[in-house]
């Protein structure tokens, strides 16, 4: 189990003093200046070398990401944007940074803005957290009361603003096109790529978006070495995490872990068992909504990294969000839920996905009863591969992939289902 | 998802001294031309005060923002934490009802909410209290499940203590957010098992909890005043409001490559506002824009007649140009009065006013009917706003010299310090 001196997050549950005086005394914003002035260059490396990879769901390497910014402006300002529309059901992490540990964002957001040659950062934070956009803010203001932002930021020679702006409900923003749309003050609309944000983003001009828990644990990375970060998890599945564990589990938590856990160790460890015990476990899905749930039983031995879910299991870590279901779940309507979810959060631009998620939705609904034809499981199957791949962003293939991994997994439940029907309006 | 406005509208919204200071002061995160940015902030905060979003709240906030009312309809209408229908006088529950929260018992959540509330969603109680509706994933899946009470996320639930918390807010009383089995924010339930090498002892409450306890607005409309207005990004190093990411400073040598003065940025940023504006600007014009909008309104409202004649000053017929107040061609000694000190009139007004030939108290305190009447008209964007927020009233002090209730505050707290 990964020691609590080797975790990032040291008042995520928000126990121990949320103040800046807090947080400088736990070891941030110690040396931020120091880090600033080793140069560009050297953070871009370090960041590489450390393997972190995107927080927000796609597993991006962020220093890569970093790389594509522009060296030199064209006169156009450059821009970090921080993906805080932290609406993936089932995640639930960035919130308890954002409201606990803020000051490892706000010096990430520092240091990462300086790497990228950005004098601005916006921080777009999803409209239900208002008392977590209260609590961010607060941070921010004390920051900017003991010169760690505004103009020659921590002593660093580089100026430096922080805004906070938030949504306004709209999951789609959580996608970085609509995320700049939104922030544009228009609707959430994605936009087709390329250009890429690097290039033309936030008003026109090169942006990187990051996921919050990527930027906030850039300090800690660059002060430890990126060695440190590296040592934990697999090859090329570096660093530590953050695991939202919710649903059906004796103790739901919010845990800090090394990448590469295997999930049984997770959940006895944090969470104190599934509730029922092992035999109890029906499927999980392992990286919020939006990736194809597994089986119980070929979880308990699962390795909770990118590569394991996807190669192994094809699923994902996504944004580690776990949601656990034991026996006692309709994984069927658990899944139609989410069909719900992305009929509602799809924005309607492309036809696909505004009129699939629909009829995703709705065939769900009758597998839910039973009232429906075997046929209509292939047909539904069918359905998802039209709309998965044929949209501008990911949210097409997101609400294809967890029917797509109901149907892999669990058919002959759906077939039951139907033939119990059957069988009913048979002998009435 | 089809969302249309209510049918039936209040006749006018106007923020609140404190709100507008506040609204005015997100407007300058952004950089000069996109203060569109500002949108769903400033629409959030006419929520805020109103309890749910009206049509005059939207056109207010676009006429704020220079947009056009269509653009701010669509932002108004496409997220959905915008209500577009009154709510309960009490509280909006939300209750989330995304799997997570599904499967740990949401669902009887809202067997409480149909029971105790409403049979339907977005349907206000019969005592007028509450109403309620289920939401998409509220992002606090550990402690499901859950629901959003005003501003405040009410986690760990039963059906029972959910029901309680109905009753309780019913009696006047605002239950304690936050988890509601014991727990502190979101750590296991039966203890640590992390991070308790740093140990020093907690504070009564998580941050969330903690800040709903201390400012105690869970469930009420804001004004303004609840919160001291800070905007550290506008007044750090003197810089002037909206300008906060111009020119670095010449020592600034050492870091590779200092962004270049402003004016490159600002010919990138003006290129697609002028386009925007040019759009706009035929739904600006004065003498079209009267006609549609009093139609609208009475196909709205079938007994706005009779109100209509009251509120707006104007007559019949549009003022014309006759009816134009004497103007200056540049400020008496080159000393122009500072109007931003009249309540209503910021920044943006201030240089308007400028370029219409009126720099001073006096001139304003001058106005007759009818000239208030053509000034209302002509102010691109800003339409009505001498009427509404009572200029020559105010002026008429200010030009004696007696300072206004909301002049004393401007300089106090240096609202449009620049």
């Amino acid at each position: 189990m990964l020691k609590d001196q080797d975790r990032i997050f040291t008042n995520i549950y928000g126990m121990h003093d949320r103040t800046l005086k807090g947080a400088q005394s736990r070891g941030h914003w110690d040396g931020t200046a120091g880090l600033i002035k080793k140069g560009r260059d050297w953070i871009i490396q370090e960041m590489k070398d450390s393997g972190l990879r995107g927080r927000g769901g796609a597993g991006f390497p962020t220093g890569l990401k970093w790389s594509f910014m522009p060296k030199e402006s064209d006169g156009r300002p450059s821009y970090l944007v921080v993906n805080a529309d932290e609406s993936e059901p089932g995640t639930c992490k960035d919130r308890e940074i954002m409201r606990h540990d803020p000051h490892t964002l706000i010096e990430g957001c520092l240091i990462a803005s300086f790497a990228m040659n950005a004098h601005a950062c916006y921080i777009y934070i999803r409209g239900e957290y208002i008392r977590e956009k209260e609590a961010l803010q607060n941070a921010i203001d004390e920051a900017y009361d003991a010169g760690l932002l505004g103009k020659n930021a921590a002593g660093s020679g580089w100026d430096f603003d922080l805004y906070l702006h938030h949504g306004a409900g709209a999951y789609i923003c959580g996608e970085e096109t609509a995320l700049l749309e939104s922030l544009e003050g228009k609707k959430g609309m994605p936009r087709m790529k390329p250009p890429f944000p690097a290039g033309a983003g936030l008003y026109g001009c090169p942006t990187t978006v990051n996921n919050v828990e990527s930027i906030a644990v850039v300090p800690t990375i660059l002060r430890r070495g990126a060695d440190w970060f590296a040592g934990f998890g697999r090859p090329n599945n570096a660093g530590t995490k953050l695991f939202a564990i919710s649903g059906h589990v004796n103790n739901p938590c919010v845990v800090e872990e090394a990448m590469s856990i295997s999930f049984e160790e997770l959940i006895e460890k944090h969470c104190g068992g599934i509730r029922g015990g092992w035999d109890n476990l029906l499927a999980v899905i392992p990286g919020g909504s939006s990736v194809p749930c597994v089986r119980g039983e070929k979880m308990r031995d699962a390795t909770m990294d990118f590569d394991y879910l996807r190669n192994d299991l094809g699923s994902g870590l996504g944004t580690a969000a776990v949601i656990v279901m034991d026996k006692s779940t309709d994984i069927i309507k658990a899944i139609w839920r989410l069909s719900k979810f992305y009929k509602h959060e799809s924005c309607g631009q492309c036809t696909p996905c505004r009129e699939g998620t629909g009829w995703m939705m709705r065939v769900m609904e009758r597998l839910v009863t039973g009232e429906a034809e075997p046929e209509e499981i292939d047909m539904l199957w069918d359905v998802t591969k039209q709309v998965e791949g044929h949209t501008i962003c990911a949210l097409g293939d997101a609400a294809a992939w967890p029917i797509q991994g109901l149907i892999r997994n669990f058919r002959d439940e759906i077939e039951d289902r139907i033939k119990h029907k059957r069988a009913a309006v048979a002998a009435e | 998802m089809l969302r249309r406005l209510y049918h039936d509208q209040p006749e006018t919204f106007a923020f609140t001294p404190d709100n507008r200071a506040w609204a005015e002061a997100q407007i300058t995160k952004y950089p000069e031309g996109r203060e569109a940015s500002a949108i769903i902030p400033l629409l959030w905060r006419a929520q805020e005060q109103e309890g749910w979003l009206s049509r005059p709240a939207i056109e207010y906030v676009a006429d704020m923002l220079g947009m056009a009312y269509i653009r701010a309809l669509e932002v108004a209408s496409f997220y959905f934490m915008f209500q577009l229908q009154p709510v309960g006088k009490i509280a909006h529950f939300q209750i989330c009802g995304t799997t997570s929260c599904m499967i740990c018992g949401a669902e009887d959540l809202m067997e409480v909410c149909k029971k105790k509330i409403a049979a339907k969603p977005h349907e206000i109680s019969a005592d007028g209290k509450f109403s309620w509706e289920e939401v998409e994933c509220l992002g606090a899946c550990s402690n499901a499940p859950m629901a959003q009470i005003g501003k405040d996320y009410y986690e760990d639930l039963t059906a029972d203590r959910f029901a309680e918390i109905i009753d309780e807010l019913a009696d006047g009383k605002v239950p304690t957010p936050g988890p509601q089995n014991g727990r502190y924010a979101s750590e296991p339930l039966s203890g640590l098992t992390s991070l308790t090498e740093f140990d020093s002892g907690q504070t009564k409450f998580n941050a969330s909890v903690q800040l709903a306890d201390d400012i105690g607005e869970t469930v009420k409309r804001i004004d303004g005043t609840e919160v001291p207005l800070v905007a550290p990004w506008g007044d750090q190093g003197g810089r002037p409001h909206g300008e906060a990411r111009v020119a670095p400073p010449a020592n600034d040598a050492a870091a590779p490559t200092p962004k270049k003065p402003s004016a490159p940025e600002r010919k990138v940023a003006a290129a697609p506002v002028s386009e925007a504006q040019s759009k706009a600007k035929p739904t600006a014009d004065p003498s079209e824009k009267t006609a549609p909008k009093s139609k609208g309104k009475a196909a709205a409202k079938p007994k706005a007649k009779k109100a209509d004649a009251k509120p707006v000053p104007a007559p019949a017929t549009a003022p014309t140009d006759a009816d134009r107040p004497a103007a200056l061609s540049e400020a008496r000694g080159g000393q122009p009065d500072d109007l931003k000190l009249i309540k209503g009139v910021g920044p943006k007004l201030e240089a308007l006013l400028h370029s219409m030939g009126f720099f001073h108290f006096d001139q304003v305190a001058a106005w007759t009917e009818t000239e208030v009447a053509w000034v209302d008209d002509n102010l691109k964007g800003f339409k009505g706003r001498v009427s509404r927020d009572n200029w020559v009233e105010q002026a008429k002090s200010l030009a004696e010299g007696k300072p206004t209730e909301f002049s004393q505050r401007a300089q106090k707290d240096g609202i449009y310090k620049s």
